[in-house]
């Protein structure tokens, strides 16, 4: 077991280091930063460019596997390199990170969440008018793009508003610039700008996973074991929960590592649009930018992100079906 | 007893020849019983025609701009209004429209025939070709797609939509091929294939014409979902500028476009964002019909 692990382990980490070898190769070659000091007025002599850009690491002059092993020897201590703006990647990073994660959290928990129990429902009363509506809602959301469905919540958003006395949510950023006020005020000021970016991260989430769970549950709601366990005199909630939800939440698992790399995505047309300066924020920018540095960094986060899911969705299974442990 | 004595006793018997459908009407005729997958064609030919046939009903092509009419609401002259640079909505939006057919449907069709080709030489040979083609498919799941996609941004410019197609399918195949792969490992051990391996057909001939064919129903959804999920992709990244190019429009560089102005003239936002979505919708009640169509287990009571 241990040694399965290990190899496993090993494996992650030689598939998060080919990646990011890749994308800072990829974005190396593909993007242009001296583009940045062109069309200037007055024009910036090329000895300061090159000069500028040398220090970065970023020359095109410079042959490109040069360039990489510069980089590659900065990351193996753990620095991603200098910004073209010149901040050092790792502190902008750092403060985007939180950012980012507290948004993927809450809509994560709470997508998922309410996406299963809503399939779970819609199974038990299959045909039901709950059934049908979360079907055809599901459809519905499944083919709204995370781009439209943000845009069109900001712009039910800005018509509710107009009708308020108040904004009630707000539809760009983290927090209100020169709030004061109270603690209260801030949480409450904090929440309101929460609300639209969770929606749009989640919606998507609650319809797949409820698609999804609902199958599972049809499944199993047949099998022999359920009608055993009521039989056997369990109260049909008991069955239910402890018998049927657990065994159709095995599939769901196996299948959060497949969402969880779409998520990101999400998660980045979530924040740009939102106006949130988390990671998947100045992803789109530092390719606006011609950011080498920060795309490979991203990149690293987003592979790290990738695997830690997925080793997640193993350690869930392995919780949730005691065949996997025994085996 | 042999075949003929079967026949004879079948006459004896006074058992009338059945004719046996053929597998397409099976699947043909279940997939239109459901009202999902009725719906769903219907909307996915209304679409086409609209995108293909549409631009010949209007006056205005997609490159036109009319300076008399800046961000005009719906009209006689404009159907569907005009853009803030006075380009005629319905003209750019079915133009996007056709793009993002084409876009969608070519991913597809590539993405899913690698997924079949890489995922059913892994189940046949296993060992290290098994090993070698899996890893490479963690690897691209592991990569961000829509960040590698937009870092080679600049180079689907200049009408090399192609190669924009190309890589969009490129990152489409890699679950599918893991499905492939286990169904072809289950394959292999079928006596048709043993009897084709020890008549000692070539392995590359068992792929094609014995492996492949026998997951066609799995590959045809397959193809039919991943081409919503093309659409959605190419759009993403067309909105942010990384897609398809200027002066070319997509659905992604219209919303885009038309979300600045969504407010106040809501022309600009919802014909094209509206579209999208009966688009998307379309292709999923047909991919989610056809699944259960092949699918002989399914249960058939909607």
């Amino acid at each position: 077991m241990a040694g399965f692990l290990f190899r496993r382990l090993l494996n992650y980490v030689v598939l998060i280091v080919v990646a990011t070898s890749l994308a800072y190769m990829l974005a190396a070659g593909a993007l242009n930063p001296r583009a940045n000091y062109e069309g200037r007025n007055p024009p910036i002599p090329p000895a300061v460019v090159d000069a500028r850009l040398t220090e970065l690491n970023l020359n095109d002059k410079t042959p490109l596997f040069e360039r990489y092993l510069t980089w590659a020897g900065g990351v193996a201590h753990g620095d991603f390199g200098t910004m073209v703006t010149g901040g050092p990647v790792n502190e902008d990073l750092a403060r985007r990170l939180g950012v980012t994660l507290r948004l993927i959290t809450i809509g994560l928990v709470l997508g998922s969440v309410t996406g299963v129990l809503v399939g779970a429902y819609a199974a038990v009363r299959q045909y039901g008018a709950f059934d049908r509506v979360s079907t055809g809602a599901s459809f519905f959301v499944l083919a709204i793009p995370t781009v439209v469905l943000a845009n069109m919540l900001i712009i039910a958003a800005v018509w509710v508003n107009g009708l308020l006395p108040q904004p009630i949510v707000y539809v760009s950023g983290e927090f209100s610039a020169g709030s004061t006020g109270g603690f209260w005020a801030q949480a409450v000021d904090r929440v309101q700008h929460l609300i639209l970016p969770t929606i749009s991260l989640s919606l998507g989430l609650i319809a797949v996973y409820s698609r999804y769970q609902r199958n599972m549950m049809l499944d199993v709601l047949g099998a022999d074991f359920i009608r055993t366990a009521m039989a056997k005199g369990l109260r049909r909630r008991t069955a239910l929960i402890k018998h049927a939800l657990r065994t159709a939440l095995i599939p769901a698992v196996t299948y959060f590592a497949f969402t969880f790399g779409a998520l990101l995505v999400g998660t980045t047309f979530t924040e740009k649009i939102f106006g949130w300066h988390g990671m998947g924020e100045q992803l789109v920018n530092s390719i606006y930018t011609n950011d080498v540095n920060s795309v490979a960094a991203i990149s690293c986060f987003a592979a790290f992100a990738v695997l830690v899911a997925s080793l997640a969705s193993d350690v869930l299974h392995a919780v949730l079906d005691p065949r996997v442990r025994v085996g | 007893m042999s075949i003929a004595d079967e026949e004879h006793a079948e006459e004896l018997a006074g058992v009338e020849k059945i004719g046996t459908p053929s597998r397409l009407k099976v699947v043909a005729g279940r997939f239109f019983r459901s009202g999902q997958g009725r719906i769903g064609f219907a909307l996915l030919v209304a679409m086409f025609l609209l995108a293909f046939a549409g631009p010949h009903l209007n006056k205005w092509s997609y490159t036109d701009k009319d300076f008399s009419a800046f961000l005009a609401p719906p009209s006689a002259e404009h159907w569907w209004g005009t853009l803030q640079t006075g380009a005629d909505v319905y003209a750019v939006t079915l133009r996007g429209m056709q793009k993002s057919l084409i876009v969608g449907l070519l991913a597809a069709v590539v993405g899913t025939g690698l997924a079949a080709v890489v995922g059913a030489f892994a189940g046949y040979f296993l060992g290290w070709t098994d090993r070698t083609l899996m890893w490479v498919t963690d690897l691209l799941l592991v990569l961000p797609a829509f960040l590698i996609l937009a870092i080679m941004s600049p180079l689907f410019a200049e009408g090399q939509w192609l190669l924009f197609v190309l890589m969009l399918a490129l990152f489409l195949w890699m679950v599918t091929s893991k499905i492939v792969r286990s169904m072809t490992i289950s394959l292999k051990e079928r006596e048709f294939i043993h009897a084709a391996r020890f008549m000692g057909v070539h392995p590359m001939k068992i792929i094609f014409r014995h492996v492949i064919p026998n997951l066609s129903s799995l590959l045809i959804v397959d193809a039919t979902l991943n081409v919503s999920a093309a659409i959605l992709t190419e759009t993403s990244l067309s909105y942010f500028g990384f897609g398809i190019q200027p002066p070319d429009v997509s659905m992604g560089s219209l919303i885009a476009d038309g979300a600045k102005t969504a407010v106040y003239a809501p022309w600009t936002f919802w014909f094209c964002a509206g579209l999208l979505i009966v688009t998307v919708l379309a292709v999923n009640l047909v991919g989610d019909s056809l699944r259960d169509a092949f699918d002989p287990t399914a249960r058939r009571n909607r």
